[in-house]
């Protein structure tokens, strides 16, 4: 990776160019043709270096959403897993290093929706199910510095 | 916080699967839902000064870029301190989410969530101690939850419903 994709990656990751050429505005700043900053682009996206170009949406603007978690017996947990998974409205799953070990966003249309997802899940699976809404949000999202060594 | 229009809402469904890497790419995103030029960029600028659209930009993969390792932070602060302690956790660079969230006791006894980024486990686990000695936490109950088996990650986000990277939702 060369100096060049360093900074199409570190140096707009907000404030992206709201101006109806931003690929010229950018290639301006780095001395490079509105042409190769999009062939870049393309190239860090294929490498999946980035997942897009993009809004981050603040939480709970549009929709709602919340975090879930539960203390799943070792030998269900990959039935379990795969039940919870099996819901669109789950959209990250992961187990997590704890006893309470299997952790899952929920994200629908509104909160009631949320609400009977965790429900079914309960009921489906016999175990508690721990909602952990957002009650405050402290992250400024500015990006992600990243340093290479 | 502003209204969100249907208009806006079109557009933030839109925008969730990128920008697309084309000269003129509020242009073409316009032309999907027949709205001029102008005025999507002037709807995204309306959304992003009214805090909807909490950053507009590139979104890095932190896995791919070497960032390999994700621990949750989780700590149980006095009611009365979280809001003041989370503003500061939530500005470490190496911090990416910052949420106050409810205890359920006992058996889950934290409050406050931060999400650290870093090269390895071990490196994680020094910015935590750091973020604790800075913001005077040493004492106070904390935990870090590391992820093992991915089960599901669509990268969908808030506002965004469904998968938006276009590929499929990855599940084990």
């Amino acid at each position: 990776m060369d100096d060049i994709d360093k900074a199409l990656l570190n140096d707009f990751q907000r404030d992206f160019p709201l101006v109806a050429r931003p690929y010229a505005e950018i290639g301006a700043c780095l001395s490079m043709s509105e042409d190769e900053v999009i062939e870049a682009y393309a190239n860090l996206a294929e490498q999946k270096y980035i997942s897009r170009i993009g809004a981050v949406i603040a939480p709970n603007q549009v929709g709602a959403s919340t975090l879930a978690a539960m203390r799943v017996p070792e030998d269900r947990l990959a039935e379990v897993a795969e039940f919870v998974t099996s819901f669109s409205q789950v959209n990250h799953n992961y187990e997590r290093e704890h006893d309470i070990n299997l952790w899952f966003v929920v994200a629908a249309d509104d909160v009631l929706e949320v609400g009977e997802v965790l429900s079914r899940i309960e009921a489906e699976t016999d175990l508690e199910v721990l909602n952990l809404p957002i009650i405050e949000d402290y992250h400024l999202d500015l990006g992600f510095k990243l340093e290479w060594a | 916080m502003i209204e969100i229009s249907i208009e806006d809402r079109t557009l933030i469904e839109l925008i969730c699967d990128g920008l697309p890497l084309a000269a003129r790419p509020y242009q073409v995103l316009g032309s999907r839902i027949g709205m001029a030029e102008t005025e999507v960029i002037e709807r995204l600028r309306n959304l992003i000064d009214g805090g909807v659209i909490r950053r507009f930009g590139v979104v890095v993969q932190h896995r791919r870029l070497g960032y390999t390792a994700n621990g949750m932070s989780v700590w149980n602060v006095p009611d009365e301190r979280v809001r003041e302690v989370g503003e500061q956790m939530g500005q470490f660079e190496y911090v990416t989410l910052c949420y106050q969230r409810p205890r359920h006791a006992p058996s889950w006894p934290y409050n406050l969530f931060a999400m650290v980024h870093g090269a390895a486990k071990d490196k994680v686990l020094e910015q935590v101690q750091t973020i604790a000695e800075t913001l005077e936490l040493t004492h106070v109950e904390r935990d870090v939850l590391f992820s093992r088996r991915q089960f599901k990650q669509c990268g969908a986000r808030y506002g965004c419903k469904g998968k938006v990277d276009n590929e499929p939702c990855k599940t084990a």
